[in-house]
């Protein structure tokens, strides 16, 4: 593994889907908005939600990459169309069984079979995270892929 | 059926406000902003608007009132069996707090004192100016929810509710002591904040408060303090709290002439009324509204200046351009219904003094203007010193084409005045002084020689013109000519024959077609006898009976109806009650012998800003 280009080339490629993330919101494509998605898991206090998400995000994208890269170096393929299929199959998964798990595991998000509580008062994503509006799987699928396709043109295998 | 216009009530949250009928009926609602599409737009257009109705079934006397010095609005319906209490608020962010709270929300809350009372619900939402019907979901515990192209809606209660045909339905008994609650509210971020109801009263408790926190401000202690604060509580909702930028109204196209097309969107910052609006809250004593209104008057024009707007968004982006609305039909079929203003096109001159008059008030009081500030002034008065004797659009914005108007000469005059006063009290740095000064003498001379008409002894509207207008009682108000001198009162004497009703209210113009009478104008009537031209007695009087044409809940429309006292024009309009507010201080300054109108250098105080809590 080259230690290297992961931390390099694993922080270009959360800043890529980050921008995807965020241009995505405002061309209004999706309302969902992942720093703060991720930041109320930390506080329910606006602002800081915002920043601690976005940390946290990144720290994600880091820790994501070494799995894709961990893949990459398995099957011994770097490139960008192997790094965007499986940032495909990543976003399957992060539609279908995290965004059904996300209610479960979020201490600020409500269920749809409990409703809000005065703790739990986020909106569930709903299935595909349709919830978000209807374009946000395409835009989860577009951040993924950009992802996936950044860290396998950057990479350089060892 | 259309309310009279003057039976809304409004809340808001500084960001966007809501408009409530008497009888329960949200009508009127924009979000996020003052200046977004609508939801509810039944003002406009009774079938295709949109509503959320909320009132007991059959026939109700109905009393209503704003919880005291708050924006809570209180509507009481008696019925055969009892009597219910519909509480309607938009609660405020608190910005020290920033829990999870929806970004924009309207709370309703109906509670049962007395008996059994029936009521219904009707929520029929329509957005984007009633062009869309949005499909609604009925998502279970979580609520009811509905979007539109940017954001989600969702609605919350615990009353048994129905869709049918794209709007929801509910009917449900309550008997004393009960309540019931509900929470409509709008986010363009994902997750949405679902607020849970059983905090709908604590909540409203906290709203109570931040309103009267923020009240406890106001100095004012004249006679005319209820009203007063009425009036300062009703500019605050039109305040856009993430900019400090004020909108004339929250309203569009609700008509100066009912049935005809003088219906104008409203929703957009003028800069026209800056100075009066400085005036009103510096002495009143909300130095962080003052702050941030001049703050974003001298940065948010920043991509246009040395030129300036007539008006800008919230944001200081040009307004839209002007559109028809191909679905609404109008309040009281009075067409077109427009979105977006032209005047955004016109060239009015008055503009840079009302800016630098603001910026004047603002330093005479103690107010610090920084090196980019006074830069700024100091380009808009190099403009004004280029550009004053072009004709123009001027204040009442014809769309008839330029003229040479005298009130445009008295604020060129002015804007080159309070620059001179500014420099020589050490305010402001870099100002070409003799420059100024000449100018200044010669728009004077202008005004002097070919602004007064000998013939009707009286000051006119345009040069070597023969009629007047309203904005002539101003020139005493900007310290041109004084109250008391002969030719004001003569001119006063002349306002008063051609433009003034049987029961004493002021049109703004002859010239201008048939519309109602002109608000703001009967409060410069009441400034310029407060300001030595009457009596203080006089004053009162007027300014007494101007109270008269408040709404139940203490609101003023932009005219007055001349026959039947109704509210005509966008409503609220934050500019009456900026008339409002300084009529009664120059009242209570002229009783106290205190210096009046503090915008000139011999009136200076040193009293400075302090700064105090926002929303």
């Amino acid at each position: 593994m080259n230690w290297e280009s992961w931390i390099v080339s694993g922080f270009l490629a959360t800043l890529g889907l980050t921008t995807v993330a965020v241009g995505s919101q405002g061309l209004h494509l999706t309302r969902m908005n992942v720093p703060y998605l991720l930041g109320t898991i930390m506080t329910p206090k606006r602002e800081r939600a915002h920043l601690y998400g976005f940390l946290a995000h990144l720290v994600n994208g880091w820790a994501f990459s070494f799995f894709y890269i961990y893949i990459f170096e398995v099957r011994h393929i770097a490139n960008w169309w192997f790094g965007l299929l499986i940032g495909v199959a990543h976003t399957l998964v992060v539609l279908t069984v995290v965004m059904a798990l996300l209610p479960t595991v979020h201490p600020r998000m409500a269920t749809e079979r409990k409703g809000p509580t005065a703790r739990r008062q986020l909106e569930p994503p709903g299935f595909m995270a349709l919830n978000y509006g209807y374009r946000t799987p395409l835009s989860i699928f577009v951040a993924h892929m950009v992802f996936g396709a950044i860290l396998g043109s950057l990479y350089h295998l060892r | 059926m259309f309310a009279s216009i003057g039976d809304y009530g409004v809340v808001g949250d500084c960001r966007s406000a809501a408009l409530v009928s008497k009888s329960g009926c949200i009508d009127w609602l924009c979000w996020p902003r003052f200046d977004s599409p609508s939801v509810f737009a039944a003002l406009l257009d009774r079938e295709r608007g949109g509503y959320w109705k909320l009132a007991p079934r059959g026939s109700s006397s109905i009393n209503r009132e704003y919880v005291k010095e708050s924006n809570v609005l209180q509507t009481t319906f008696r019925t055969a069996s009892g009597a219910v209490v519909l509480t309607d608020l938009m609660p405020v962010q608190d910005t020290t707090q920033s829990l999870m709270v929806p970004d924009h929300e309207i709370v309703r809350q109906l509670t049962c004192k007395s008996g059994e009372v029936e009521f219904e619900t009707e929520l029929v939402p329509r957005t984007h100016y009633g062009e869309s019907k949005p499909q609604v979901w009925n998502r279970g515990k979580l609520g009811i929810r509905f979007d539109n192209d940017h954001g989600v809606y969702w609605l919350r209660s615990s009353m048994p509710t129905r869709i049918q045909d794209g709007s929801v339905f509910g009917t449900t008994t309550l008997k004393a002591g009960e309540s019931i609650a509900f929470s409509l509210s709008y986010t363009e971020n994902a997750p949405a904040v679902l607020p849970p109801l059983d905090e709908v009263p604590q909540r409203i408790e906290t709203c109570i408060k931040w309103w009267q926190s923020w009240s406890a401000q106001a100095r004012y202690e004249g006679e005319f303090r209820d009203e007063v604060l009425r009036s300062a509580l009703a500019l605050k909702l039109m305040i856009f709290a993430p900019s400090g930028a004020i909108i004339a109204a929250p309203t569009t196209s609700l008509p100066e002439r009912i049935g005809g097309d003088l219906n104008w969107d409203y929703r957009y910052c003028w800069l026209r009324d800056a100075s009066l609006t400085i005036r009103a809250l510096i002495e009143l004593g909300f130095w962080a509204e003052a702050t941030g209104f001049l703050d974003w008057m001298l940065h948010a024009t920043r991509l246009s200046q040395p030129e300036l707007r007539i008006l800008y968004t919230v944001y200081g982006n040009p307004a839209p351009k002007e559109r028809e609305s191909k679905v609404l039909r109008g309040y009281r079929e009075s067409r077109p219904v427009r979105i977006g203003n032209a005047a955004r096109d016109q060239l009015q001159l008055d503009v840079y003094g009302e800016v630098i008059d603001a910026a004047a008030q603002y330093a005479f009081h103690g107010g610090n203007l920084d090196r980019e500030m006074q830069k700024a002034l100091i380009g808009f008065g190099n403009y004004v010193a280029e550009h004053w004797n072009l004709p123009d659009e001027g204040i009442w914005e014809p769309r008839t084409g330029r003229r040479d108007h005298t009130h445009s000469r008295l604020l060129c005059w002015t804007a080159l005045d309070r620059l001179v006063s500014l420099s020589e009290q050490g305010k402001i740095g870099r100002v070409p002084i003799e420059k100024y000064k000449k100018q200044a003498e010669a728009i004077c001379r202008q005004i002097q020689d070919r602004a007064w008409n000998d013939k009707i002894q009286s000051y006119v509207s345009d040069l070597d013109g023969d009629q007047v207008d309203s904005s002539l009682l101003l020139l005493s108000w900007f310290g041109f000519e004084k109250a008391d001198s002969v030719k004001m009162r003569s001119t006063y004497r002349r306002l008063r024959e051609r433009l003034s009703t049987k029961d004493g209210l002021l049109y703004r113009s002859e010239q201008l077609p048939p519309e109602g009478t002109f608000a703001i104008c009967s409060f410069w009537e009441a400034e310029y006898l407060a300001l030595g031209g009457g009596s203080t007695q006089q004053t009162r009087d007027l300014i007494g009976t101007l109270t008269k044409y408040r709404n139940d809940v203490g609101l003023y429309g932009e005219e007055i109806d001349g026959e039947t006292g109704q509210a005509l024009g966008n409503f609220p309009q934050a500019f009456t009650h900026v008339g409002y507010i300084g009529a009664a201080l120059s009242l209570e300054q002229r009783e106290k012998g205190e210096q009046q109108l503090a915008h000139r250098a011999e009136s200076a105080t040193s009293e400075g800003p302090n700064p105090k809590q926002a929303a």
